[in-house]
């Protein structure tokens, strides 16, 4: 065969770089914590990206599926993810230990508007395994705290031990710079010192903000996002000042193998972040 | 641009120079009367007297299965082998035009290295047809190819005039100098001119894309979808004909001796139940006619918003393919109000039971 045709491109965006595991843990019964170091520094250290950008993870043998990168930018080197165990490739990453190979590729995905966000009121909404791209966006509000005006967690989660960060969030809650609101929807064991109620029960104890200068970020299971819809827009947040993400079949990040396609958007490429606006004008959405 | 002169007769040794250290695909029979798009070893198996192939020429470019890696846990090692050096004989112009979408598709933000490999090895050489029943490539205008070939060959009565598109297809016509003449007589030139009109008033079936955009959004929730739903096989014919659909599916084959994997990029039907559901088992389009409203969204509505023209080239091949006579053709029709003779239309009607 001609050699010609075997040298490789400049760039593959399909080619997965080999990554280990440096820690694994379980949140909650079926969610883990995975931490990962990409296997050549110089790569580890200029993988650049945005809160609420995604990551494509394959499993030898299993193969790939999309994952919202968990960590902030603004402590490279690392990256984070929360991962619900939900089918072939999530059952084969449960299964492997620290120190263990993985394949990573990205960033991918529009990400949250932290520019425009800057200067304005973060407004944060989280329930399940929405967890994991919002926790990107908190701890990078965080570490850039004076960018940001009044900053505000609200959690929910049926019960303690099903809220995904939980020892995490009671570690900051108390701090000054953040308002931070935990809740869950029954206490079985008795010894939960936070709000009890749906999520939405929350939004009375807010401090009053200033909705024009609000950007809320919401994620979390399909039931969650009705309530917390009609809660922010009688807040009188701006319909394009609400965004969300969308969870569609993927198979390639980059916009080709068509399966996240709405309408005319490729959520891989278009999203998976998008304003409330962008979302009542979609015709696919169910 | 310039054009050439060949003898018909020249046209085998010529090709048989060119391909001597190259894969030569051109058309070639099968099943008595339908014609493939195939590599060929010996040129007179060549049939240039087709009007579609089954598979559009995109097969060449990103076959319906191929290996993307083969991986270890060390390494996802990267297998181009599907992109050969080829030399593409005979292809038509919806179908360069359809490489042309798909040229933009591939590149639009992410480079795919798997199809511009295989492009950027491929040498196009076009081939003059004339439209049967289906074709409707005049509507679309994609009938004619200015661009996107290194060569393209009118066939006369005896003679073909050979359009040099580009410095490789130049060098091609080096390899047999004498075979090609550079001066066209005026009764070649009119020849010529006297076809092109003769096709142009030859296509029997016209569609018009103009305003389907708009229909697309106004009869977004019209019965009509629910009409072809419910005729739809869901087999997923329409697809793998048509030379613009891009949707893939990636696999990890696990080969237990090498503990190793082979991962496998496979063509992927958006007709499918299974295309857009995601873990535990949600679909957000769970119903058929769901699924083929994304297929005439991406064809004749978003690719117009996106690239100024539709995904369609008019080739007719899903015209000539769909079993119950679901296509843009039909489509198209019914969103523009008309009563179409379709043999989905007929089923809704009760008049096929
Ligand atoms: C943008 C985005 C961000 C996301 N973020 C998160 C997150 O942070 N945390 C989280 O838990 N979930 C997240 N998800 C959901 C997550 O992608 C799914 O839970 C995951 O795809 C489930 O994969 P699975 O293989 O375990 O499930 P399955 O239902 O078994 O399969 C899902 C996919 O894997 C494919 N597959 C199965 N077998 C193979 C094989 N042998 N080779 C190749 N592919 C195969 C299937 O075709 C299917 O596409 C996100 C989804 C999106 C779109
Ligand atoms: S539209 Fe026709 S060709 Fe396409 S999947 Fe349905 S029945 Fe098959
Ligand atoms: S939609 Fe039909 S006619 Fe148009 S390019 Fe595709 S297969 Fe050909
Ligand atoms: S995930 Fe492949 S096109 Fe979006």
């Amino acid at each position: 065969m001609n050699q010609e045709n075997q040298c490789p491109p400049q760039t593959n965006p399909f080619k997965p770089e080999p990554a280990r595991i440096v820690r694994t843990y379980y949140l909650t019964e079926d969610v883990k914590f995975f931490q990962v170091r990409i296997a050549d520094m110089e790569k580890a250290l200029s993988f650049r990206y945005k809160p609420g950008q995604f990551a494509m993870i394959s499993v030898l043998g299993a193969g790939e599926a999309p994952f919202s990168i968990s960590s902030t930018p603004s402590r490279p080197g690392l990256l984070e993810f929360c991962i619900r165990k939900a089918g072939v490739v999530t059952d084969a990453l449960f299964r492997l230990k620290e120190n263990h190979l993985i394949g990573i590729r990205g960033p991918y995905g529009n990400g949250f508007p932290i520019q425009n966000m800057k200067n304005h009121n973060v407004l944060i909404i989280m329930g399940g395994i929405g967890a994991a791209p919002l926790r990107s966006v908190l701890l990078n509000c965080l570490d850039n705290r004076d960018q940001f005006q009044k900053v505000t967690l609200l959690h929910g989660a049926k019960r303690p031990a099903e809220m995904i960060f939980r020892d995490e969030f009671f570690d900051i809650k108390d701090r000054e710079d953040l308002e931070c609101h935990l809740s869950v929807d029954q206490d079985d064991t008795g010894e939960w010192s936070e709000n009890i109620g749906v999520v939405t029960t929350l939004f009375p104890k807010m401090e009053k903000i200033d909705p024009q200068q609000t950007y809320a970020l919401v994620c979390g299971p399909p039931v969650m996002y009705k309530f917390v819809l009609q809660e922010l827009l009688k807040l009188k947040i701006p319909r394009d000042q609400i965004l969300m993400t969308l969870e569609r079949r993927m198979k390639c990040g980059v916009g080709k193998c068509g399966h996240c396609a709405i309408d005319y958007i490729y959520t891989c490429l278009d999203g998976p972040v998008f304003t409330y606006w962008d979302v009542l004008h979609m015709r696919e959405l169910i | 641009m310039r054009i050439v002169k060949l003898k018909q007769k020249n046209l085998n040794p010529f090709l048989e120079v060119i391909s001597e250290n190259t894969e030569l695909w051109a058309p070639v029979r099968k099943y008595t009367d339908r014609h493939v798009f195939a590599q060929v070893e010996d040129v007179s198996q060549i049939d240039v007297d087709y009007t579609r192939t089954i598979l559009p020429p995109r097969k060449i470019f990103l076959p319906p299965s191929f290996n993307m890696f083969t991986a270890t846990e060390k390494e996802y090692k990267e297998n181009f082998s599907h992109a050969t050096k080829k030399i593409l004989f005979g292809i038509h112009p919806c179908d360069i035009h359809g490489l042309l979408i798909m040229d933009q598709f591939f590149n639009y933000v992410f480079e795919d290295p798997y199809y511009t490999q295989a492009r950027n090895n491929t040498l196009l050489l076009g081939h003059s047809c004339w439209p049967d029943e289906h074709c409707f490539c005049k509507s679309t205008r994609t009938h004619i190819i200015e661009e996107g070939y290194d060569l393209f060959f009118h066939r006369l009565s005896e003679d073909y005039l050979v359009w040099i598109g580009s410095s490789k297809g130049d060098d091609l016509i080096r390899l047999m100098p004498d075979c090609f003449e550079e001066k066209l007589s005026d009764e070649d030139i009119q020849f010529y001119i006297r076809l092109r009109e003769q096709r142009n008033e030859a296509f029997q079936t016209e569609v018009n894309f103009t305003a389907m955009p708009d229909l697309m959004e106004l009869k977004y929730n019209h019965p009509l979808w629910e009409k072809i739903g419910t005729a739809c096989l869901a087999c997923g014919s329409c697809t793998n004909v048509c030379p613009t659909c891009n949707c893939y599916n990636v696999m990890d084959h696990p080969q237990l001796k090498e503990r190793g994997s082979l991962i496998h990029r496979d063509w992927d039907t958006c007709t499918l139940q299974s295309y857009s559901e995601v873990a535990g088992g949600e679909n957000f389009r769970e119903k058929r006619s769901d699924r083929l409203k994304l297929w005439y969204t991406h064809k004749i509505q978003a690719y117009i918003s996106k690239y100024g023209k539709p995904g369609c080239v008019g080739c007719g091949r899903c015209i000539a393919t769909c079993p119950v006579d679901i296509n843009v053709k039909t489509v198209s029709q019914a969103l523009d109000g008309k009563d179409v003779d379709a043999f989905w239309n007929r089923l809704n009607k009760g008049e096929i039971k």
